[in-house]
């Protein structure tokens, strides 16, 4: 397989420095990269998962919108980037691995390369604190 | 295929009786066959090899990695560029908002230089690559955008017989952990893959690296690690920085040499070296 676009590469990096949990995706939407704070929204380690398939993590999580009713995956930010390759953002709940419920924003942008081409997608979760509900 | 190095100093032409075995003059090198001869990158290195440019050859070819002035700043000194009879074709990496004409031209302008870059006599065509395959002459080229400020690639020469990429700056230790040890993860990766012969950016020590991280270079170890991964034959250590006299360069790669683990045969790129991978 051919090495990734030096903007994955480089996104990859700086997620890798960030203390917020952040996902990167292909332009299917494969995971192909997540942080280490983005392994205690998983419950998995990259190390452990390498790259895991859309149909596979995206199950993981069961959204909610503000008013409890779940979410269809077409409504999610990440989703809607991967669809029209803008930038998206939306407060939601999901359910942790505990079982808790969290208020959580998520802000997704596409990777579009210098050549204009898109790469594939990032998401970053923003957990609401209890004051800011 | 031959492969000349007319210059190998990193960021700024250093000549002295410090670094008279290395060589000051920065980036460039070309690659040659028959007659046919192909120039990566135009630093001061490009002003030795005006003489040495075969006059009956009408079509030059310039392949520049990036516009950092260490890579162009012999340009208005290469006669080819002054001939009418010679037809140039510049190569390098396109940006996303000014053309290459346009980012050329804030050197080859006063107050910099004195002669516009659209007034050279030569036949002067411009090329913008990115993510690119082309061939020119004997040779296939490939260039990738790699990891250094500013719009720039690596390239991959595909001749007859061998394979020569060229990579004189470069940065794919950039971030928290240093190089991701994974193929596909490591920028510049299809360009050296299986080469026969690497020339790559070695600037600095490792320690010198810690303290200049973003900078856009590498360390000796890191290029060794990167020659390592991607599996080539050989890799000449470049872009030697500065700072580092022939003494401190000899010094630098005996100490790296005798801690170093398996690794591909490396030695330093010095000014004149003629390497034939025929």
């Amino acid at each position: 397989m051919a090495a990734y676009e030096i903007e994955i590469i480089l996104n990859r990096q700086l997620a890798d420095c960030l203390s917020i949990p952040v996902f990167i995706t292909d332009t299917l939407g494969n995971l192909i990269f997540y942080n280490e704070p983005a392994e205690k929204v998983l419950g998995k380690r990259f190390e452990e998962t390498g790259e895991m398939p859309v149909e596979e993590w995206s199950t993981i999580f069961n959204p909610l919108d503000e008013d409890g009713k779940p979410l269809s995956p077409g409504e999610l930010p990440l989703v809607k980037t991967l669809r029209d390759e803008f930038p998206y953002h939306k407060s939601f709940k999901i359910e942790s691995l505990k079982g808790e419920w969290q208020n959580i924003s998520v802000t997704s942008y596409p990777i579009i390369s210098r050549e204009g081409k898109f790469l594939g997608a990032v998401a970053i979760f923003w957990k609401i604190k209890q004051h800011e509900n | 295929m031959k492969i000349k190095l007319w210059g190998v100093r990193g960021s700024i032409p250093t000549t002295g009786p410090d670094t008279e075995c290395y060589g000051g003059n920065t980036s460039c090198v070309t690659v040659s066959h028959n007659d046919y001869v192909l120039v990566l990158d135009g630093g001061t290195g490009i002003r030795q090899l005006t003489g040495n440019y075969y006059p009956e050859n009408k079509r030059v070819d310039i392949l520049l990695t990036h516009l950092h002035l260490d890579h162009i700043q012999g340009l208005g000194f290469f006669s080819p560029l002054f001939d009418e009879s010679k037809e140039i074709h510049i190569w390098g990496p396109a940006s996303s908002s000014q053309s290459l004409f346009s980012r050329l031209s804030r050197y080859l302008s006063p107050p910099l230089f004195p002669v516009l870059l659209r007034d050279l006599p030569c036949k002067l065509q411009l090329h913008e690559i990115g993510n690119s395959d082309f061939e020119t002459g004997p040779f296939r080229i490939q260039s990738n955008y790699i990891i250094h400020p500013g719009p720039t690639v690596g390239y991959r020469v595909t001749g007859k017989q061998a394979v020569f990429t060229f990579i004189p700056d470069h940065e794919p230790s950039l971030g928290n952990k240093g190089m991701i040890k994974e193929k596909k993860w490591v920028s510049g990766f299809d360009l050296a893959r299986e080469a026969d012969l690497l020339l790559h950016d070695a600037q600095f020590t490792q320690q010198e690296y810690q303290l200049r991280k973003g900078w856009g270079h590498s360390s000796i170890d890191d290029a060794c690690l990167f020659a390592s991964l991607a599996e080539v034959k050989k890799i000449l250590l470049s872009h030697h920085d500065p700072s580092h006299t022939d003494a401190f360069l000899d010094d630098m790669f005996a100490s790296f040499k005798k801690n170093a683990g398996s690794m591909p045969p490396a030695i330093l790129a010095k000014e004149g070296l003629e390497i034939d991978m025929s």
